[in-house]
């Protein structure tokens, strides 16, 4: 190996071929503005072309190329080798999702808890639909940074409730039901609240905040999480102060 | 009054998230997460749905349906310096070309002139809107020798090209991933810039190493949008029955020669919406479903051609990364953003050359689930009539307009090419055919500034 070179160490699973998942090592030549994503798309192009993995904008935007790099949950295409290389480079599937093959994971669970959070705008009325629902600049900021979100799924490869209890809404869904309750032109914070104060809901959340940590977008899920606690607890008792009042 | 509205710098990823969240409203929307089409069904002159392959359970399917709207985006990758994500291989203009639907304008590919070096990261407009500066390596705002009036707001075609002549004649920065430009955002300041443009200072700190409050951005032009596509009109309709188009695979022609910023997500939306109405109006209609015999004969068709036929190629020297590559190249240099006719001639004979070695390109993947390998060998296929498409157009117009500038017929010629290009599908080189512009309310005349 020359000095100009990296190795990456990546793990390999392949449905068809049986078996259990299994390291390949790849040596590849090394450029100090690389990313983990560059250092796939060499192997892939010039070393061996069956190794499976996700990408599409390298720009950070489409939450596509998801990996955990050295252990730690990482976007692949945002991830300068130089930062995380220490003599190798280890890549492996997400953690806490079934893998389909090599890098690619199954995130079939997180769409049907993102659907479970009605993750829309919910109105008893339309109204004119011709005419526009006008938002200051203050309205748009209580929602922004949630809004933001990529569905990259680091935040549950980083999760521990995630990994030991399957069922647990998890960050990004609770931080987009978050930005959807606060958003001045919906109705639907009620029936939210109430998805979340359930068994799977928030509740679940120890607070260990890792979520937060790995997020590339600042979306800060485990504080959304935090404040739908809240926000939940304020409907319950409001609901047993003032039945028939609903949450805004 | 304003032409368009914004979220931020973030426009479309928040038109997309918005979309696709809302989408979770209606039960009868039925999604296929990673289906990769591959070919349209037609039935007795009709579209009638689509084949695709099930990436994560390595089978071939048939979709059938009333009516088809294909959304695939545009092609950049076509180019080996693009602004465009690595799906953008003009999968939807190809599978329409195959059905016998014409490309109309594919000659019209727009640069812009602000991406970043090596990644080809755009840079959006804004930063300039916001009062950015181009510079030289010399500290001058050169943009005074080509557009006085106008400096570095003037349209993307003129700018690119003002950087193109700014390098040849020595007064670029140089970096390892060749020449470039400045952008100056400096004179902004931090509140302006962390307000106004934020993804901009992310995306430069990120992937530059360089912070725009306190340092020259470095770009250089790179392929971004091109405004030809699948000829339709304003319902979003093809020549072909029950098959729409829409977004940037289509080509509605509101963007002419030379789309002005952030008219590509107003397109997806208003014409968006008529396309829909459009197809949904059609399938309403015809009382019938499409019957099942043609897409079964298909579906057989297809299976033979992509799973015992390109995935039972085995792997020698012609590999699918390798002439990518050559292709991309060729594209850049001579299909670029000058053209002239020897160049033009030389990529069209070179892409016919390659649509022929294509055959002989073979897979190491020999999977069928998430064989993403195949999956490129399939984008290439669909590249390479996409690319042959857009040399044939180009080499045809002789003039320049827009974005389509020839250096051998600088002047436009409204005489002669005040129409569209249509290009056909044959087994040999596409069929260059016109029609003519319908022309309303606005008169052409020459762009002055
Ligand atoms: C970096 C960048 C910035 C831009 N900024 C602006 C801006 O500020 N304003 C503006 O107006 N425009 C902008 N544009 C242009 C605009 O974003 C695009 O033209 C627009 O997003 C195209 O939308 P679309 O729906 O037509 O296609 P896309 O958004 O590209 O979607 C195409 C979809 O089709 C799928 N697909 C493709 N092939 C297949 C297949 N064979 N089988 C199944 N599915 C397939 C893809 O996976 C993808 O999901 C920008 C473009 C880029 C690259
Ligand atoms: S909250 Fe952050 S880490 Fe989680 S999916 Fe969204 S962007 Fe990714
Ligand atoms: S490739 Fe899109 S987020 Fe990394």
């Amino acid at each position: 190996m020359a000095a100009s070179d990296v190795v990456f160490r990546v793990k390999r699973y392949r449905p068809e071929s049986g078996g259990r998942p299994t390291f390949q090592e790849y040596t590849i030549p090394y450029r100090s503005d690389m990313v983990v994503l560059d250092g796939l798309n060499y192997i892939k192009d010039h070393i061996d072309p069956t190794l499976t993995f996700r990408w599409s904008c390298r720009m950070g935007i489409c939450g596509s190329c998801g990996a955990d790099v050295n252990g730690q949950p990482r976007l692949t295409c945002g991830t300068y080798v130089r930062d995380v290389h220490k003599g190798a480079v280890t890549v492996e599937p997400l953690s806490n999702f079934p893998i389909l093959k090599d890098l690619v994971v199954d995130f079939d669970d997180f769409l049907r808890k993102l659907a479970s959070v009605t993750p829309y705008i919910v109105r008893k009325d339309w109204g004119d639909l011709t005419k526009e629902y006008v938002q200051y600049p203050e309205d748009v900021e209580a929602y922004r940074q949630q809004s933001l979100c990529i569905n990259c799924m680091l935040c549950y490869a980083a999760c521990p409730v995630f990994g030991s209890s399957p069922e647990f809404v998890g960050p990004a869904a609770s931080a987009l039901a978050l930005r959807y309750n606060r958003d001045t032109r919906d109705e639907g914070a009620d029936a939210r609240l109430a998805r979340l104060n359930t068994r799977t809901g928030v509740w679940e959340c120890t607070f260990v905040g890792e979520c937060s940590v790995v997020c590339p977008k600042d979306v800060d899920p485990a504080a959304a999480i935090q404040t739908l606690k809240f926000l939940a607890t304020m409907r319950h008792m409001r609901r047993l102060l003032m039945p028939g009042s609903s949450s805004r | 009054m304003k032409r368009t509205v914004y979220a931020a710098d973030k426009v479309g990823f928040h038109i997309l998230h918005t979309l696709f969240q809302t989408s979770m409203k209606y039960d009868r929307i039925h999604r296929f997460d990673e289906y990769f089409v591959t070919s349209l069904i037609v039935d007795g002159g009709a579209c009638a749905g689509v084949v695709a392959m099930n990436l994560r359970g390595g089978t071939m399917v048939a979709i059938q349906g009333k009516a088809t709207i294909l959304a695939t985006g545009g092609c950049g990758r076509v180019y080996e310096f693009t602004t465009n994500g690595f799906i953008k291989t003009g999968d939807g203009m190809a599978l329409a070309y195959r059905a016998g639907v014409p490309l109309k304008d594919m000659e019209m590919v727009q640069f812009h002139p602000t991406c970043l070096p090596g990644t080809g990261i755009l840079i959006t407009e804004a930063a300039r809107g916001e009062g950015g500066y181009l510079v030289n390596k010399d500290g001058e705002r050169y943009m005074q020798r080509y557009l006085p009036s106008k400096m570095e707001l003037g349209p993307r075609d003129i700018l690119s090209r003002a950087m193109i002549q700014e390098m040849k004649a020595g007064r670029a920065f140089e970096g390892p991933y060749g020449l470039y430009m400045g952008l100056d955002l400096r004179h902004l300041g931090a509140k302006k810039i962390n307000e106004r443009i934020p993804m901009v200072r992310e995306l430069v700190e990120k992937y530059m190493g360089l912070d725009p409050i306190h340092e020259l951005i470095p770009v250089r032009p790179g392929q971004h949008y091109i405004m030809g596509g699948v000829s339709t009109n304003g319902k979003g309709e093809t020549t072909l029955p029950g098959l729409y188009a829409v977004g940037e695979t289509a080509c509605v022609s509101i963007n002419g020669a030379n789309r002005l910023g952030s008219n590509s997500l107003s397109e997806c939306l208003v014409f968006g919406a008529a396309c829909g109405l459009a197809a949904a109006g059609f399938a309403k209609k015809k009382a019938s479903y499409p019957r099942g015999a043609a897409a079964r004969e298909a579906l057989k068709k297809e299976e033979a051609r992509v799973f015992d036929g390109v995935l039972g190629r085995e792997r020698a020297k012609e590999t699918v990364a390798g002439l990518r590559v050559e292709m991309q190249q060729l594209m850049e240099r001579d299909v670029g953003i000058f053209r002239e006719e020897s160049a033009l001639a030389d990529a069209c004979g070179m892409l016919g050359k390659m649509r022929d070695r294509f055959a002989a390109v073979g897979l190491a993947d020999k999977d069928r689930v998430f064989n993403t390998e195949l999956t490129a060998v399939l984008e290439l296929d669909f590249m390479l009539d996409v690319a042959l498409a857009i040399a044939h157009s180009a080499r045809n117009r002789r003039e320049s307009r827009g974005a389509h500038s020839r250096t051998d017929f600088p002047q436009r010629d409204d005489a002669n090419y005040l129409k569209h290009t249509l290009a056909f599908r044959t087994d040999g080189p596409p069929r260059i055919d016109y029609v003519p512009v319908t022309v309303t309310k606005w008169q052409p005349v020459e762009r002055k500034y």
